[in-house]
């Protein structure tokens, strides 16, 4: 089958935000994703290193500031409610399936190191700037915050900086 | 009254709402075509720019309602999280993540909608991001001063700029409208379509648009919850239509030594006043304050009776008015200003030998009620102190 078009982007637009507002209303702060990383870090360096947690002033801060542990956190719950939502809807729409997405002139390797790089990057910079794309530029956006607006303003524009070295990652 | 966390919902269930939220969110970023990578980049070679309509249509959507609920005293925008500025690592993390989003392909919240349909793409930038986190957290003492440096606090940017939040509201939506109207310019352009919108479509977009400038105006021209309420005291005042029930100083005191715990007695003077003098089991609200979310209760409960007192009539008045429009408890005012009630008990003198039989009766009253009332207040110095209600302001994080 044929996958099915996708939503007009205004609708999901318009949407999301009323999904940003619900969450807004309900918890007083947005929506969320490295912080959930975040929380995957600290339980598997806890886990797997607990003497190097212990002795890093990082995750015993952060074990003083979240008594309930890194999974009692709000926004673990809500990315393991988008992996479901984005199945759901993926498998709505005939799109789900094992593949590897890329641009048409690289390999699979190249592929697969520059998600990696690009990941590890994204990871490091959420951190550093205290939220990734929904986190801090999305609610930041909503709640008119300054420090959300320029993070945004910074990710987008390190990106369109940075776009015409990496085209051949992308294009033809 | 928003945000429902805290004291609505518990920090516990509201976990299972972000559960949900969650749902929607992934599925709204899927269904928008954000699990593709291709449509992700997009944006940066100007080939499809659904990216920033969906982002910007989001943001504008979400940040009108956030003002509407807080025009209309629905959402408490004071408590909400705003993240806060720190410039450089603002900048820093973003130009980083920036150049993540162009080599990656992703940014985390799309890539776990990747993810879970199956893109093995997203695997690998999933698995980078946590290696990543775990990089800064390990390397967290080096930058540490980049990531404290320049610190702004919780700011807005309307307030940076010095504008009003639905100025900048209107700006926000401006610039959104005519960044859609450009990109879509531009992608015709780059991917050689001749631009085409059926009119019915074209409407609709303008329909939209208008609404979304409909819902800013209501927030920046009709009169909110406050200006209501105040407008109603204003008439109230004018047509002179409220009652007000009064109770007189001896009544008072008779009520406290014997139904203290059927009052509450609300000094709506300043804290510093209030430090001077009090009067006994009185709580302080001061009269700017009485809006405020954590005495909400005390004006919402039916079990006591509220009765406010100040140096000023009118000052007192206000205050019960105003409680009045927050709740339905009862509310009374003290008929004597605090100076009157101080004098008539705590400056007590003893009456010559000649005056009436009235009067030392007063006297002895009153000499005892001081007596008792001075009782009662040490014997629950700590149990008559309200619960005081933290303002919690939302920790937020990502």
């Amino acid at each position: 089958m044929k996958p099915k078009p996708y939503m007009n982007p205004y609708l999901a637009g318009f949407l999301l935000g009323l999904v940003l507002l619900a969450t807004i209303y309900i918890s007083g702060r947005g929506l969320g994703a490295s912080g959930a990383f975040k929380s995957v870090v600290i339980a598997t360096v806890e886990e797997v290193a607990p003497r190097h947690a212990e002795n890093t002033a990082f995750y015993t801060d952060f074990a003083a500031e979240n008594p309930g542990g890194p999974w009692k956190n709000f926004l673990v719950f809500e990315v393991i409610g988008v992996l479901v939502g984005a199945f759901f809807s993926g498998v709505l729409a005939n799109r789900t399936g094992l593949k590897l997405e890329k641009g048409p002139r690289v390999t699979n390797t190249v592929r697969v190191a520059g998600a990696i790089l690009g990941g590890a990057l994204f990871g490091y910079g959420s951190q550093l700037g205290r939220g990734c794309t929904s986190g801090a530029a999305l609610s930041g956006m909503a709640v008119l915050s300054l420090g959300g607006i320029l993070t945004m303003l910074a990710i987008f524009g390190g990106a369109y900086a940075l776009a015409y070295f990496f085209r051949k990652l992308w294009l033809k | 009254m928003g945000p429902l966390v805290p004291f609505i919902v518990s920090e516990e269930f509201s976990l299972v709402l972000a559960f949900f939220l969650g749902i929607g969110f992934g599925f709204i970023l899927e269904q928008a075509g954000f699990s593709s990578t291709k449509k992700l980049v997009g944006l940066f070679y100007g080939y499809d720019f659904t990216v920033l309509r969906v982002f910007f249509t989001a943001g504008v959507t979400a940040m009108a309602g956030v003002l509407l609920l807080g025009h209309y005293g629905l959402l408490d925008t004071s408590v909400i999280y705003v993240n806060p500025a720190f410039i450089k690592a603002a900048i820093l993390g973003g130009v980083i993540m920036g150049a993540g989003f162009i080599i990656g392909g992703f940014c985390p919240g799309t890539s776990v909608c990747a993810l879970a349909i199956g893109k093995l793409d997203a695997l690998a930038f999933v698995f980078g991001s946590v290696l990543g986190v775990w990089g800064f957290i390990e390397s967290f003492p080096l930058i540490e001063n980049i990531y404290n440096a320049n610190n702004l606090g919780q700011l807005r940017i309307s307030e940076y700029l010095g504008m009003s939040d639905v100025a900048f509201g209107f700006l926000l939506a401006l610039i959104a409208v005519a960044a859609f109207v450009a990109t879509w310019f531009i992608e015709n352009r780059v991917n050689r379509r001749k631009p085409d919108l059926h009119p019915f479509q074209r409407n609709r977009y303008a329909l939209a648009a208008a609404s979304l400038f409909v819902v800013l105006a209501i927030v920046a021209f009709l009169p909110g919850k406050q200006d209501v309420i105040n407008m109603r005291i204003a008439e109230a005042k004018r047509q002179q239509s409220c009652v007000f029930k009064e109770i007189a100083a001896d009544n008072l005191a008779q009520e406290i030594v014997n139904n203290y715990y059927t009052l509450n007695i609300i000094d709506v003077r300043t804290p510093e006043e209030f430090e001077e003098y009090h009067l006994p089991m009185a709580i302080n609200i001061p009269f700017e304050q009485i809006m405020e979310r954590q005495y909400e209760p005390i004006f919402r409960q039916r079990l006591k009776t509220n009765i406010f007192y100040a140096d000023s009539d009118t000052l007192v008045r206000m205050a019960c008015l105003k409680a009045k429009y927050i709740g339905k408890s009862e509310n009374m005012i003290l008929r004597e200003s605090t100076h009157e009630f101080r004098e008539m008990f705590t400056n007590l003198e003893h009456p010559a030998a000649d005056v009436s039989k009235a009067e030392h009766e007063t006297y002895h009253f009153r000499s005892s009620a001081v007596q008792k009332m001075d009782d009662l207040v040490n014997a629950l110095k700590n149990i008559g102190a309200p619960v005081k209600r933290e303002v919690i302001t939302v920790k937020g994080g990502c």
